[in-house]
């Protein structure tokens, strides 16, 4: 049995038909090692960073026991990236994990791979950015890297985590794109709970073996990683913008069909709505304050306040689509856990510039919040919805 | 083109310059690596005139991803092959000093530490030439770049060469030698032997850049050889931490090698004496190395073989 | 959807011959055949035959090396007229 399992491990009651599904109660960073175990990675390599730690540890204590094939521990997250690339290219399945300064040590080779387009899949246990030195949850450091041609998903909980380790190996080795599972750091990662494990069986049904398109291989040697001139350079670039682009359609059959499997689902893959179709005001944010905003809603409908919520799973690629449903709407708050310094905050002005494209007049309010662990009650995103009702406010929230 | 054709696995066409040393030494290199491998490269003259999208000089696979990760993405392909069960395909890297002194520095360290099997080849030309000569840790005392320029305060580089080849061996990996392009015998060797050893081998191997160093590309081989023969560049191995010298010449003076080069153009006769100072004693050291190791080897080997 | 990778041995494509400015000239009557001219080379693009050595000018750049480390001194470096 695996580390950070507590209480009973059962085999889920009347799930018969959705596969091998056990229920156990277990920290959040030790249900991702075991997913991704299941998922039968080939290369894994990491560099300890809280508060994605535990997930490196239990892949290691995995390796030792001889459940997965590879695990290095590396001496930086540059190299861990970098063996991703390395073991990619070689037609290898390629995971790490990491979070914050990791991330963002990262960028020059995030950017490679995606350009390269090297399949490969991150769990980033989302935390602030220095300085000041923070361990604590915001999405800086994810944020940061919205540009890097990576597909990006964040998860309002630990199920969905689980749910989309699989999703994103099998999203990325069809499209050749990156992906990114974003969860946040101790909100997640240290979050005992009750899940169901996405169990190997299942997932050997639902994500086949990586079969590269091209790789390093003697047989059939290829040159990867040129360089080009003015004359190529932007083709390669925007041949990879309009793949991210198309790979939305991707996210969207995956969601599809790991519902199929799993009997889960969330939302279309792109976003997920909740009471947002009869609602006067919207809340809209990413991850797990996203599950308190939840609770929000509930409090707010019992009150018979006309509220409702629209969840972005998928950041890369943009669903432009998600400002349909602010159509008509009173108001919408744009709640984010990001700065961009001396601009206005990054998923408000995104969300901004293509609700005013398909003429949507729906007034957007700006709340920069929860910056380096600060909390998001239910309260306040209670009275961030009553704020937007005075008007269209652009703020942040909590000094 | 018949008889004309070049059949090697590293091609023709490639844009590097007329009479560099560094194509030389990969020709080389190449040959003595076979087809079954993975050359794995950082950013770097070798990128630039090997990969220009889409003709590359590559008979063989072969990866650049950025300027520092060679090791790692190295470490990564052999993860890869070893889980697909290939025990086969070599994989080696082939980075320039900058990559290797500098930039890539802790990356290489942290490879040799953990021992991925892979044969990491530096081509030292004793600065990042790509960019147009600068300084790196591979620049030798004195020498003109244009980020240690001679002025009325400062001549040269002020700092000396980091002894890169004693850093790697001190790893404790089982293989770390020196070479040239020019000694090729040597350096084919040198390639062969590091393929036939499990774990992390290094091999330093100094290459003439024309530009860089500014001397005649006709001259691109003799300074390699003025270099071994003035005992700049000793060719060595460190074998599981025995040092062996493979070639001790009769000493030139240092100013054979040093003479017509432009970066050392600004040098005076004390200067040159300095570093004929410098070359002595690092020579002498290898020589009390080489006798304290080879004693010692021959001792265990005789404790073994009673 | 492509990413920029090669096909080996394209490089083929660029004839960097007409960089030079002096060709190699073989005396192929005094040529030892030894080979070092072949060995040498950076760009791969000079042959020992059973004539004695060959440059291939198609990708001569005009460098020198061969006739600089030739034993025999066989070969000359003329200019290149245009």
């Amino acid at each position: 049995m695996c580390t950070g399992v507590s209480g009973q491990v059962h085999k889920n009651g009347d799930g018969g038909e959705v596969g091998d599904i056990m229920k156990k109660t277990i920290e959040g960073s030790f249900a991702v090692a075991e997913v991704v175990k299941n998922c039968s990675p080939d290369v894994v390599a990491c560099f300890p960073i809280t508060p994605s730690t535990h997930i490196a540890e239990e892949l290691d204590r995995m390796y030792t026991d001889g459940k997965i094939k590879s695990y290095t521990a590396v001496e930086s997250e540059f190299s861990a990236i970098s063996m991703l690339v390395g073991a990619s290219a070689a037609g290898g399945r390629a995971f790490t994990t990491t979070d914050s300064q990791g991330i963002a040590l990262m960028h020059e080779v995030l950017f490679a791979a995606a350009g390269m387009r090297l399949p490969m899949v991150i769990v980033a246990a989302n935390r602030s950015l220095s300085a000041p030195l923070s361990i604590w949850n915001d999405h800086q450091d994810t944020i940061s890297e919205r540009d890097s041609g990576w597909i990006q998903i964040y998860c309002k909980n630990n199920q969905e985590v689980l749910d989309s380790v699989p999703q994103a190996f099998k999203i990325s080795e069809e499209t050749n794109i990156p992906v990114m599972v974003c969860m946040d750091g101790f909100y997640l990662t240290h979050l005992v709970e009750q899940i169901d494990m996405p169990e190997e069986e299942m997932i050997e049904k639902y994500l086949p073996k990586r079969t590269a398109e091209y790789k390093l291989d003697p047989e059939n040697p290829i040159t990867m990683g040129m360089y080009a001139m003015p004359t190529h350079y932007q083709g390669f670039r925007m041949d990879l913008h309009k793949d991210v682009i198309n790979a939305g359609e991707n996210v969207k059959k995956e969601m599809e069909v790991w519902g199929e499997h799993s009997g889960r689902k969330y939302g279309n893959g792109l976003w997920e709505e909740y009471h947002a179709e009869d609602a006067e005001y919207l809340f809209v944010g990413m991850g797990s304050v996203m599950e308190n905003a939840e609770l929000a809603i509930e409090k707010m409908r019992k009150e018979g306040k006309k509220a409702g919520l629209v969840r972005i799973r998928c950041y890369r690629p943009f669903p432009n689509e998600i400002v349909e449903s602010f159509r008509g709407k009173e108001g919408v708050v744009v709640f984010e856990k990001d700065v961009s310094m001396g601009a206005d905050a990054p998923l408000y002005a995104e969300l901004s510039s293509v609700a005013r494209e398909k003429g949507i007049e729906t007034p957007l309010s700006s709340f920069m919040g929860g910056l380096g662990g600060k909390d998001i009650t239910v309260e306040h995103i209670e009275e961030m919805m009553e704020k937007a009702k005075e008007g269209q406010v652009k703020m942040v929230w909590g000094e | 083109m018949g008889e004309l054709e070049n059949k090697e696995l590293f091609k023709s066409g490639h844009t590097a310059c007329a009479g560099c040393g560094v194509a030389v030494g990969l020709r080389h290199i190449m040959k003595a690596i076979g087809e079954d491998c993975v050359i794995v490269n950082a950013t770097g003259c070798v990128e630039i005139f090997t990969t220009a999208y889409p003709k590359s000089a590559w008979a063989v696979p072969y990866i650049h991803c950025v300027f520092e990760n060679s090791a790692p993405v190295a470490a990564g392909v052999v993860e890869a092959l070893r889980v697909q069960g290939n025990d086969h395909t070599k994989v080696v890297v082939i980075s320039g000093d900058g990559a290797s002194y500098d930039i890539g520095f802790g990356h290489l360290s942290g490879m040799m530490e953990r021992g991925h099997d892979v044969l990491y080849i530096s081509y030292d030309n004793e600065a990042y030439m790509n960019t147009g000569v600068q300084r790196s840790g591979a620049t030798p005392w004195k020498a003109y770049t244009t980020t240690s320029q001679v002025g009325s305060v400062r001549k040269g580089k002020q700092q000396f060469k980091k002894p890169l080849t004693e850093i790697a061996a001190a790893h404790g990996i089982p293989y770390a030698a020196t070479s040239t392009s020019a000694h090729y015998t040597d350096l084919q060797q040198k390639v062969k032997k590091a393929l036939s050893i499990k774990g992390p081998k290094f091999l330093n191997v100094l290459m003439t850049c024309v530009p860089g160093w500014g001397t005649k590309p006709a001259l691109s081989m003799q300074y390699l050889k003025d270099a071994v023969d003035a005992h700049v560049w000793p060719v060595y191995e460190i074998e599981n931490g025995f040092l062996k010298l493979n070639m001790k010449p009769e000493k030139k003076p240092v100013e054979t090698y040093i003479k017509g080069q432009k970066r050392f153009k600004h040098l005076n006769e004390q200067d040159v004496k300095e570093i004929q100072e410098l070359v002595d004693e690092k020579w002498d050291r290898l020589l009390w190395k080489e006798k304290v190791d080879q004693e010692r080897k021959a001792e265990l080997e005789g404790h073994s073989g009673e | 959807m492509k990413p920029a990778n090669g096909k080996p041995g394209k490089s083929m494509d660029n004839k960097t011959g007409s960089w030079r400015t002096e060709r190699p000239v073989v005396d192929r009557d005094r040529c030892i055949k030894c080979g070092q001219c072949q060995l040498n080379c950076p760009d791969g693009c000079i042959f020992v035959t059973e004539e004695g050595a060959k440059p291939n000018y198609d990708y001569c750049k005009g460098c020198g090396i061969c006739a600089q480390v030739c034993p025999v001194k066989c070969i000359k470096m003329e200019t290149e007229e245009k």
